[in-house]
């Protein structure tokens, strides 16, 4: 779907700033979230979670707990769906150990009692009998030899022989001649870095409520990115058919990606199914921290050859991700995305996937590509300061266009680079004076975006109001901007459209809220629903007028004749016509089905400066601008929303967030105490700038903007930073620990 | 017939080709095609993969067509957070 008549000018309604529309609900505590939910006679559900990082189940006796006042129910492996395979047997595995607990935290039975404390005494009277086994949670020494195997047999066929069994997926690709461009170089660099595993971070712990009879029908409403991702996967796993479960998502407290996943849905539903009452289950914090995803972590190798006026001749790279006890670490996106945004003519990117004592990762914002891009961009700004050579004209120089033929192989559309680095060029924070102590760091970023399954409802009532209908949970505005989309295109104030994300026996498939797609693929068939409520609209006008169809158009809110050859009518509007439609042919209802292809990539550049204080180690991010590629920006609050929040987690991610193992793999800093995300006084304020260059893909131009904004800022602060210290940091986070070693490293030489 | 580009993992399954034709109208045909050819090829597709049609990435759609002119390349399925 090209771009139609609007370009990106002459809205009404888009590209406007109207009030969010959950906004009061939100401040004044009236908007329900997953563990809002409650229901006549519901229990409450605890899970016993392994407390080693490898180890043989042998034996678990409920009988202590069962034998409890006011236990209603255990659950253990037994009592999920059997003959599971592929990714379903994965996650109920995650969900629930079979015969191996494979990580600290992992699930291995789960209890449902009449009050929180009772399930959660009940839960400590389940004993568990283990076999400890060795276990791994390096990413570097999970793939070395002796190192204990997490289970044989997980490998796919792309991983070359002679690799560890933890190694479970491989992905090569690039092009052209690496050596031949590095012996065209002036300089070749070559580095190693390292990152470590961050979680989302959202503030809302998983919670859900739900209900199982012995029909197999059944309800869960809960904390999610996509409701009709929990319907399949638990009946899967649950053993019931698909249709029979109704999901319905609450409110939503953060996601970043985490939410994509089932973790205690399947578990509430077979407690339910025991209890034949409905259960709620709500994750601690620490839960939280040990049994849901985190990000992968990495260990990476950069090789790129650059002549002495900026050109770069070859670049390749060696990824290897870690992603816990399954396979799944995003180390084919972290391979593409490495360098995306450099039209290359020589390139050679290798990633493993790597199984460890973990728990499964989960997708992260853009997952794998803010730790590529730090890896990349921190070699290329080595290069720059060893040349002598601004960063900023050495990415324009090198950077990626329409029609250039990208790292991953096909040739990129409409693309927006060269805009945001002339944006970031032209910005003041590029040229102002940095302070004794401080370093600037500049870096780009790159993300694909996705479109997926998507399906729209807009139903009009008969006062004119309308009722959008979208199965996509609202995580960053989305019902504002859907809102500003079918205000667009139907003519009526913003303020007449309610927008409702509806639950799965509504709507059809919807595919989770991932990938940036959801102001894309949503918006794309919001548009389209309201234009097929509009061609509705006119049918009935030209019924009233005795004209063709044809000769009727919409414009401003009105049926109208489209010529003075159609007659003369006054105009129509949709008040109107909604008002008499249950006597001119029925309810007018839009809809739209589809699976929008043309989500259209983003790239983004990031502009730093950060101060380290040498004694202390201690870095503070004084000043960030974030230069980013929108597409079209429907509401730019919202917008300009993404981008900050994408560098203030990134700001964590690169300085303090990090998931730390003691020797004997247990997690030890699984509360916010210990695990330090940014809070509001840690954070400069983040300038934004929005740069327009419209998806070839989008009837309005619009690129999703929720996750190219996390990939810049790992690899620009630690440019900043290692620029202001004097000295290379190469593993994230740069804890002042981590800082101090570096300048005690430089001063042994 | 098509140009197939493959990402070089896949070189394994293909006798050593990072590209291969195909006889397809659209991207399931591509698929179906690339697995008839090269069964080696099948779990990589099973587990999910998307195709650059002249730059476009399609996700998941079958029906996408694709012409002897077409640049058409085989990328790993998109996921996001």
């Amino acid at each position: 779907m090209a771009p139609d008549g609007h370009g990106t000018n002459g809205f009404k309604v888009v590209g406007t700033r109207p009030n969010r529309p959950d906004g009061v609900d939100k401040v004044t505590g009236r908007a329900k979230f997953g563990a809002d939910a409650a229901a006549p006679g519901m229990l409450h559900a605890a899970i016993v979670r392994s407390p080693h990082a490898h180890a043989k189940i042998l034996k678990i006796d409920s009988a202590k707990a069962e034998a409890m006042k006011g236990v209603k129910a255990v659950v253990t492996r037994a009592d999920f769906a059997e003959g599971l395979t592929g990714e379903n047997w994965n996650i109920l595995e995650n969900v629930m150990a079979s015969d191996t607990a494979l990580y600290d935290g992992h699930a291995v039975a789960a209890v449902a009692a009449s009050t929180p404390l009772a399930a959660r005494d009940a839960a400590k009277l389940i004993e568990v009998e283990y076999e400890l086994l060795p276990h791994v949670t390096d990413v570097d020494k999970a793939m070395g030899s002796g190192a204990p195997v997490i289970r044989t047999g997980a490998a796919d066929k792309s991983v070359p022989e002679g690799m560890h069994p933890n190694v479970v997926r491989y992905h090569e690709s690039g092009h052209g001649d690496v050596e031949k461009g590095f012996a065209e170089a002036d300089l070749v660099l070559e580095d190693s870095f390292k990152t470590e595993a961050t979680h989302q971070g959202y503030i809302e712990p998983h919670a859900c409520l739900a209900q199982l009879g012995p029909d197999g029908k059944g309800e869960v409403w809960c904390c999610t990115q996509g409701h009709f991702n929990v319907q399949k996967v638990c009946a899967a796993l649950v053993g019931t058919d698909a249709s029979q479960l109704r999901v319905t998502p609450s409110e939503i407290g953060g996601g970043f990606g985490g939410k994509t996943v089932v973790f205690i849905e399947p578990v509430a539903l077979a407690l339910s199914r025991k209890a034949n009452r409905p259960v709620k289950l709500v994750m601690s914090r620490s839960e939280v921290f040990r049994a849901t995803g985190p990000t992968a972590s990495t260990s990476m190798d950069i090789k790129i050859g650059m002549t002495r006026d900026g050109k770069i001749t070859a670049a390749q790279g060696v990824f290897r991700l870690q992603g816990g006890a399954f396979p799944g670490a995003p180390m084919e996106f972290t391979a593409m995305c490495a360098f995306a945004p450099y039209a290359l003519e020589n390139v050679h990117q290798v990633g493993y996937d790597v199984m460890s004592n973990r728990p499964k990762q989960a997708a992260y914002r853009a997952p794998g590509s803010p730790m590529a891009a730090f890896a990349v961009e921190s070699v290329v700004d080595q290069l720059c300061n060893e040349l002598d050579l601004d960063p900023i004209e050495v990415r324009l120089k090198n950077a990626s266009k329409e029609g250039t033929k990208a790292s991953f192989g096909p040739k990129f559309d409409r693309i927006g680079l060269v805009e945001t680095l002339e944006a970031a060029k032209a910005h003041p924070h590029h040229k102002a004076p940095l302070a004794e102590g401080q370093g600037r760091g500049i870096s780009c970023g790159f993300w694909f975006n996705h479109g997926g399954e998507t399906a729209v409802s807009l139903a009009l009532s008969e006062d004119g109001t309308v009722s959008l209908s979208v199965g996509t949970p609202d995580i960053g505005g989305s019902r504002a901007s859907m809102g500003q989309m079918a205000a667009e295109e139907l003519g009526i104030p913003y303020e007449k459209i309610r927008t409702t994300v509806a639950d799965t026996a509504t709507l059809g498939y919807n595919e989770i809220s991932h990938g940036s797609r959801v102001t894309y693929a949503s918006g794309l068939a919001t548009i389209q629903a309201a234009r097929d409520t509009v061609q509705k609209l006119c049918a009935r006008a030209a019924a009233k007028w005795g004209i063709d169809e044809d000769a009727v158009v919409w414009e401003d809110g009105c049926a109208k004749p489209s010529g003075p050859n159609a007659g003369e009518f006054e105009p129509l509007p949709l008040a109107r016509i909604a008002r008499s439609m249950g006597r001119t042919g029925g309810p007018i209802v839009g809809h739209f089905e589809a699976t929008p292809e043309g989500a259209g990539v983003s790239f983004a550049t990031h502009i730093v400066d950060a101060e380290v204080d040498k004694e202390t180690g201690q870095t503070k991010v004084v000043r960030y601008t974030v230069v980013q590629d929108a597409g079209k920006a429907i509401h730019p609050t919202y917008v300009e929303g993404q981008f900050q929040g994408g560098a203030a987690q990134g700001i964590g991610w690169a300085l303090n967030e990090e998931y730390i193992y003691g020797e004997d793999g247990r997690l030890q800093n699984s509360l916010f105490l210990d695990y330090r995300i940014p809070v509001a006084s840690d954070l400069p304020m983040i300038d934004t700038v929005i740069v327009e260059v419209p998806n070839p893909g989008h009837p309005y131009g619009v690129r999703g903007v929720g996750e190219t904004s996390i990939c810049p800022p790992l690899a620009a602060i630690a440019n900043a930073v290692s620029n202001a210290a004097g000295v290379r940091l190469k593993e994230l986070p740069m804890s002042p620990p981590r800082i101090l070693a570096a300048l005690a490293a430089q001063a042994d030489g | 017939m098509v140009e197939v580009n493959l990402w070089s993992g896949l070189k394994a399954f293909t006798d050593g080709q990072e590209k291969v034709e195909i006889d397809a109208k659209n991207v399931g045909e591509v698929l179906r095609g690339l697995v008839q050819a090269y069964p080696g090829l099948e779990p990589a597709i099973e587990a999910g993969v998307s195709v650059a049609v002249d730059g476009r990435i399609v996700a998941s759609s079958l029906t996408e067509p694709v012409s002897e002119t077409s640049e058409v390349y085989l990328i790993q399925r998109l996921r996001g957070g």
